[in-house]
């Protein structure tokens, strides 16, 4: 199913509402991970809904579908919050979010819900099964890493240089700007002799002030008093 | 006494995998580097857009075989035992095992029977390693004929598959093809009363000349190819420990994991006799494949000298 074209004032208010589901989900899960969940969604709300990828909620194994892999599984929140709002699973299901006897597993396991496309969480595997499937990457690049700032810890610069020195196409953009995000995955689908990146600088914990560029967020659910500030400040 | 050599296993896989490429388009091949060992080159000589080497990269392998896999191939993963399944389990794990992926691990060079490229080139827990993902298959088979059936049977089973394949030229078993073979269902390759060989790999053939030794002295011999490590065929087991009263198990590779710990579970479990184990307890070493499966005690005599005693001990003799 193609979505028809929408506004990016739409697309960002979808992001919103979606950033809600994810704090609100931690928040009853009383786990898992807000930072890169929040730093991702803007670019999972446009790949879903700004007209970019096909797909069908009714039939999610749908040959001809567009595939995505959420190589950083512990996102998986950010996955969830869409899936849910494009009609794979039930929106309720959210609330359940690593809870026993539900399909909603801490990390993707794409054998309890088939529109995850791949069992991820051990970190840098979706690269790899993306190749195998036709990939155009897109990286979250929010700078911080479970212990800290990836600049204090083993830095990975000079990113962008690396990435074309393999042999990528790259495009760099602010990962929170619908109109950048949109203009980038379309040009991802040009056809190249060469697979393409998207190198998306982002904030982890976007939307939420407390926990914007606030590592004790990587790992941590936000409690009661939290989530009524977090959803406060996300709401329409 | 010696059975004639054969084809390699390694030799064998490689010739079956061309023979479904031609019928199967939609198998796919992936090598690190070892095609010309592993001899998926003949494969990727017959269809080279079907064929992915990706170089001395074994995870990225396994990981775009899963990729490959979820777009509806039936996708081939080779290199040695050792790096094939060392190096790349955690994508086994996750992307082939716990996602379902109808992936294929082939790993050559199983076992001490490379010779003097010594432990570090050695599958000595490769089968270890495939056990312990849930869901995979996991085959050893004898000779050219059995690996040709077991390369087919896994290509027609949806889900993850992990063989292993050797180096060297195997005695034959199967001079005739091996045209029942089942995944999951031993060969009675000899029926016999007094004790039951339960073997795999090369260790089959050296089983077969372990029973020939045991009936100069009387005993009579039950010989199983356990092909299949998992899912085991526990009735044969069964049907082993109840009629024969001892059982022998006797694999190329560490004993800690493998068959014979399968073997003993299933015994445990269903009918608990005396039993005996000939594998390895530790690395190996360089030098020739024959003097190291005497030294390292894989050898018919070595199973022979295991079976007397169990029957020994039976009988209440002095041994």
């Amino acid at each position: 199913m193609v979505t028809t074209d929408v506004s990016l004032e739409q697309l960002e208010r979808t992001a919103r509402k979606l950033r809600r589901h994810i704090v609100k989900m931690l928040a009853i899960a009383g786990s898992g991970h807000p930072g890169g969940s929040l730093s991702a969604i803007d670019i999972l709300t446009a790949l879903f809904f700004g007209n970019v990828m096909r797909y069908n909620p009714r039939n999610p194994r749908w040959e001809d579908r567009d595939r995505f892999i959420l190589s950083k599984g512990h996102a998986v929140p950010a996955l969830y919050a869409v899936l849910a709002e494009a009609g794979f699973i039930p929106e309720e299901w959210l609330w359940q979010l690593r809870k026993i006897d539900t399909p909603m597993q801490g990390h993707p396991s794409v054998k309890d819900i088939p529109a995850l496309e791949a069992s991820t969480g051990s970190l840098g595997q979706g690269l790899s099964i993306g190749l195998g499937i036709n990939l155009t990457a897109i990286l979250d690049y929010n700078r911080y890493q479970l212990d800290g700032a990836i600049g204090e810890i083993m830095s990975i610069e000079p990113v962008v240089a690396k990435w074309e020195a393999f042999g990528w196409a790259v495009r760099e953009i602010d990962g929170h700007d619908m109109k950048q995000i949109l203009d980038a995955l379309h040009w991802a689908k040009e056809p190249r002799q060469q697979p393409s990146i998207i190198v998306a600088h982002t904030v982890k914990g976007k939307g939420v002030s407390f926990m914007e560029n606030n590592n004790e967020f990587h790992g941590k659910a936000p409690t009661q008093a939290e989530l009524e500030q977090a959803l406060a400040e996300l709401a329409d | 006494m010696a059975r004639p050599l054969g084809e390699a296993t390694r030799e064998a896989y490689g010739k079956a995998l061309a023979e479904l490429g031609r019928e199967n388009p939609n198998i796919v091949v992936l090598d690190g580097d070892l095609s010309k060992s592993t001899m998926t080159k003949y494969f990727a000589q017959e269809f080279p857009d079907r064929f992915f080497n990706v170089g001395i990269a074994e995870a990225n392998m396994v990981g775009i075989a899963a990729g490959l896999a979820a777009s509806g191939k039936i996708a081939f993963a080779s290199s040695f035992a050792c790096f094939v399944m060392c190096k790349a389990f955690d994508q086994m794990r996750l992307a082939v095992a716990y996602s379902g992926n109808n992936v294929k691990i082939v790993g050559s060079h199983g076992g001490i029977s490379i010779g003097e490229d010594g432990v570090s080139q050695m599958g000595h827990e490769d089968i270890g390693l495939a056990l312990s993902l849930p869901g995979f298959v996991v085959m050893v088979p004898a000779d050219g004929a059995e690996t040709r059936a077991a390369v087919r049977a896994a290509a027609e089973h949806f889900g993850p598959v992990y063989i292993r394949v050797g180096r060297p030229k195997a005695p034959i078993v199967y001079e005739n093809g091996c045209p029942d073979f089942q995944i999951g269902k031993a060969i009675t390759l000899r029926d016999g009363r007094d004790v039951t060989l339960i073997a795999n790999g090369l260790m089959v053939a050296a089983a077969l000349d372990a029973a020939d030794l045991l009936q100069q002295q009387g005993i009579s011999a039950r010989v199983l190819d356990m092909h299949t490590v998992r899912p085991l065929d526990e009735e044969a087991v069964e049907k082993a420990a109840r009629e024969t009263g001892a059982i022998v198990v006797a694999e190329e590779h560490l004993l800690y994991t493998g068959l014979a710990s399968q073997v003993a579970m299933a015994a445990a479990k269903r009918h608990p006799v005396p039993m005996r184990f000939i594998g390895l307890y530790d690395y190996a070493e360089s030098g020739a494949p024959d003097a190291l499966m005497r030294k390292y005690h894989l050898t018919a005599d070595d199973i022979a000298r295991e079976a007397l005693e169990l029957v020994n001990m039976r009988q209440g003799a002095v041994v």
